[in-house]
């Protein structure tokens, strides 16, 4: 039955979070230490006393890739039907593809222009 | 041979997949621990050193050693870490790391497959959900490293997986199905054989970007520890620590296993029982890992990501066109 498949899915789910779940929460605490102190719970600064927090700005470039990764994981996802189905498509299906690639070939190429993916 | 794919869902069958399920999570882990032992051990040997050779015969404790190690290490939460995220991050990192390993054909028996007709998506989608817990491990440690090395990890992978989606579409053109099993089927009987002739082109870029997506040298960038200290796990300690690491090393093997299942043929092969020829090609994937670790450098941040962009990306986009032109014309 192919709902069985899911279910085996299902059980490494399960079993993927019973494993740290419950060596962490169950038999951990049995077994290690835990005797918390300041000095052991501040934020590790290379020895220094940390000046702040981690809450700062960060470089804006990160939401750039981040743009450009949804445009192209799109663009994965809407090629991997048509691959399935290449074969039947044929001819038909490699020029709608190559107009469909040619479209973000261009976007890409845009976006190196603007130099947006440069790492500077 | 028992098959719980053929039969309708009843209780005895049920507890055949968890059985199923239970034994692929110990071989995995004891696969991990040997894969620490044997990463040590070959790079140990191509710097000329010996490696581990303390712990048990020829040091073959050694990772064994390390775990019991972490678990008896004190678990310390920062003050100023956002406690529940902090706590769950390595869990969220995890959990996806494993449950890739649901659809992975490791004999020609199924029994400890998933024939998902989306097996390959269902990869590439799972393995994204990780970077969640990176960057969440890197954030709610409330320190800049740690905020550093999620952000570049973040940045990595997501970069890197456009291309390893993009170089296996070759290989899904070709056998026109997501279904590993499938994909396995096909490669014995194609023309040209196993995928990695005819997609070398889409090897390449596949190799390249699943060592981007590891973190791994030359592409660790976000555990360059001369600059980010350990990256995204500074703060963590203990058990939490080794959830980081062994869903790294999950995915070593992960990744392995999909290359070995997508381009050198699964388990087939001649002679050897069908596993064997698995575990074989998946080792030698994992020692060519170990080999490009033990001979590179360190790339740049700049040249890492235009590299993704600039190079990976549009040679597999070439591939596929290229793919799609010959299947036409042949």
């Amino acid at each position: 039955m192919y709902g069985s498949n899911f279910v085996f899915v299902l059980i490494f789910l399960a079993l993927g979070a019973l494993l740290p779940i419950s060596s962490l929460t169950i038999i951990g605490p049995l077994l290690r230490p835990s005797r918390p102190s300041r000095a052991k719970e501040t934020t590790y600064e290379s020895g220094l006393e940390p000046i702040g927090d981690a809450r700062a700005r960060f470089n804006v470039r990160y939401y750039l890739f981040a743009l450009l990764f949804v445009i192209f994981d799109v663009e994965i996802v809407f090629l991997y039907p048509w691959a399935v189905e290449y074969r039947h498509l044929g001819a038909f299906g490699f020029v709608e593809m190559l107009i469909f690639i040619l479209l973000l070939v261009i976007g890409l190429a845009y976006a190196w222009r603007k130099k947006v993916l440069e790492w500077k | 041979m028992f098959s719980w794919q053929t039969q309708p869902l009843t209780g005895l069958n049920f507890l055949g997949m968890v059985i199923g399920a239970v034994i692929v999570l110990m071989v995995v882990l004891v696969v991990v621990m040997y894969t620490i032992y044997f990463e040590r051990k070959v790079i140990g040997w191509m710097q000329n050193r010996i490696g581990p050779n303390r712990v048990g015969p020829f040091g073959l404790l050694q990772s064994a050693a390390d775990v019991f190690k972490l678990l008896l290490k004190e678990d310390i939460v920062p003050a100023n870490a956002d406690r529940l995220m902090f706590m769950i991050a390595p869990i969220i990192a995890f959990v996806p790391s494993f449950m890739v390993l649901a659809v992975i054909p490791y004999t020609a028996a199924h029994v400890f497959t998933a024939g998902l007709n989306v097996g390959v998506l269902y990869y590439i989608a799972l393995s994204s959900i990780s970077i969640v817990g990176i960057v969440l491990g890197g954030w709610a440690s409330n320190n800049k490293y740690s905020l550093v090395g999620g952000l570049r990890s973040a940045a990595q992978m997501i970069s890197y997986e456009i291309p390893l989606g993009l170089s296996i579409l070759g290989v899904i053109m070709l056998s026109g199905s997501l279904n590993l099993n499938t994909i396995v089927a096909h490669q014995a009987t194609d023309r040209f054989g196993w995928y990695i002739i005819p997609q070398i082109i889409g090897f390449v870029v596949f190799v390249i970007a699943a060592i981007a997506e590891l973190n791994r040298t030359p592409f660790d960038l976000p555990e360059a520890e001369s600059e980010l200290v350990a990256g995204y796990f500074t703060e963590y300690t203990g058990f939490r620590f080794a959830f980081y690491m062994l869903s790294e090393y999950v995915y070593v093997f992960a990744i392995a296993s999909l290359g070995t299942t997508l381009f050198l043929g699964g388990w087939e092969g001649p002679f050897l029982p069908s596993w064997l020829w698995f575990a074989l090609k998946t080792s030698l994937f994992i020692f060519f890992l170990f080999w490009v670790r033990a001979t590179m450098p360190r790339i740049r941040i700049d040249q890492l990501m235009s590299f993704a962009w600039k190079v990976l990306i549009p040679v597999a986009l070439f591939n596929i066109l290229l793919t799609g032109a010959l299947s036409l014309i042949l």
